[in-house]
């Protein structure tokens, strides 16, 4: 998804190095790398440590980070294309979960033009580029971690280990309990809906739509501060 | 952040917490916590966790030991961006301090 971008702009400087949140490693994101055949670092994160150590709620997220190690811009969407879900038409045989699901997908909020044409500039002019936050905006914009939040990282961290472990009852009371502690945490939550397979509404009473729609749809990728 | 047992080689609290212990405590980058172990060679991880105000979680019936991410403040407390160290596709091992000198766009992505 990020090659051509990556083609593109390395040349000028710039690397993209991609990590897959994926709890079931290399077995889950290996066959979508394969695909994309990518020239830049493709990491597997299965237990989510970027979400602990840089604030990462949803994917896709960008962090812009310079020559001298300084993050220029925090987690924030980064869609290097528009979707495809956005344009797709509803079936005249879909059922109304179905057309519902296909019309909130389609609400969601992508700006990828934007997000592109910032990238472009910050590789181009660097410190001078208007998009790259000063140190204190930075960390301004990241998330406020209280105690919850930063506990809900630990059962994340549990409930993959256990999972990984066979221990699949006990993980699942894991995750829970990291959904509950940080309930805008989409990478928690859809990782460990797709562990459960087809169980996964019965497993955590709940369903993407159901909670897309709590949150709010304008809030499931927040528009870009650029 | 995942560990068997509540007490810690140093080297191995190193490895999964990534910071690092020195004479003016835990370290992460230039950012130090105070922190003293009572046995040099180990660490509690109660302790540090403390000295972090990072969440330690212990399930008994698994014995395992989870650190949770720095409480308070902001998800960042720097801008210098943390070492970030995972496994490629191919199974080596990556360091996000090796693209020192070059700009960096970090996406994170998810197969489901």
């Amino acid at each position: 998804m990020w090659q051509e971008l990556r083609t593109e702009l390395r040349p000028q400087g710039l690397e993209i190095v991609t990590v897959a949140l994926d709890a079931r490693g290399i077995d889950a994101a290996g066959p979508w790398i394969a695909k994309a055949a990518p020239d830049h670092p493709s990491l597997i994160d299965e237990g989510h440590v970027v979400d602990a150590l840089f604030g990462v709620l949803n994917v896709p997220s960008g962090i812009w980070i310079d020559e001298e190690g300084m993050i220029a811009r925090p987690p924030e969407p980064a869609h290097p294309r528009r979707p495809a879900y956005l344009d797709r038409a509803v079936p005249p045989d879909a059922s109304p979960a179905q057309r519902e699901g296909i019309e909130l997908v389609k609400a969601l909020h992508v700006e990828a033009e934007r997000y592109v044409a910032a990238l472009r500039d910050w590789v181009r002019t660097g410190s001078e580029s208007r998009f790259a936050l000063s140190p204190d905006e930075v960390i301004r914009r990241s998330r406020p971690r209280p105690v919850e939040e930063a506990t809900a990282a630990a059962r994340f961290a549990l409930g993959q280990a256990l999972y990984a472990r066979g221990a699949q009852a006990a993980a699942i009371e894991h995750f829970r309990e990291a959904h509950r502690l940080q309930p805008t945490n989409w990478t928690y939550r859809r990782d460990a809906w797709s562990l459960a397979g087809a169980d996964r509404e019965v497993v955590y009473g709940t369903s993407w739509i159901e909670e897309v729609k709590r949150e709010g749809v304008e809030n499931y990728y927040p528009p870009l501060e650029l | 952040m995942i560990f068997t047992r509540s007490r810690v080689p140093v080297a191995e609290f190193e490895h999964v917490a990534g910071w690092q212990s020195k004479p003016e405590g835990l370290c992460r980058g230039e950012r130090c916590v105070p922190f003293r172990s009572a046995d040099p060679a180990m660490v509690e991880l109660a302790a540090a966790a403390d000295a972090l105000a990072m969440p330690l979680v212990h399930d008994a019936a698994h014995g395992l030991w989870a650190l949770g991410a720095e409480a308070g403040g902001r998800a960042l407390h720097s801008a210098v961006a943390p070492e970030l160290e995972l496994p490629d596709y191919r199974g080596g091992s990556f360091r996000l301090s090796s693209l020192r000198g070059t700009k960096v766009l970090l996406v994170a992505w998810a197969s489901w």
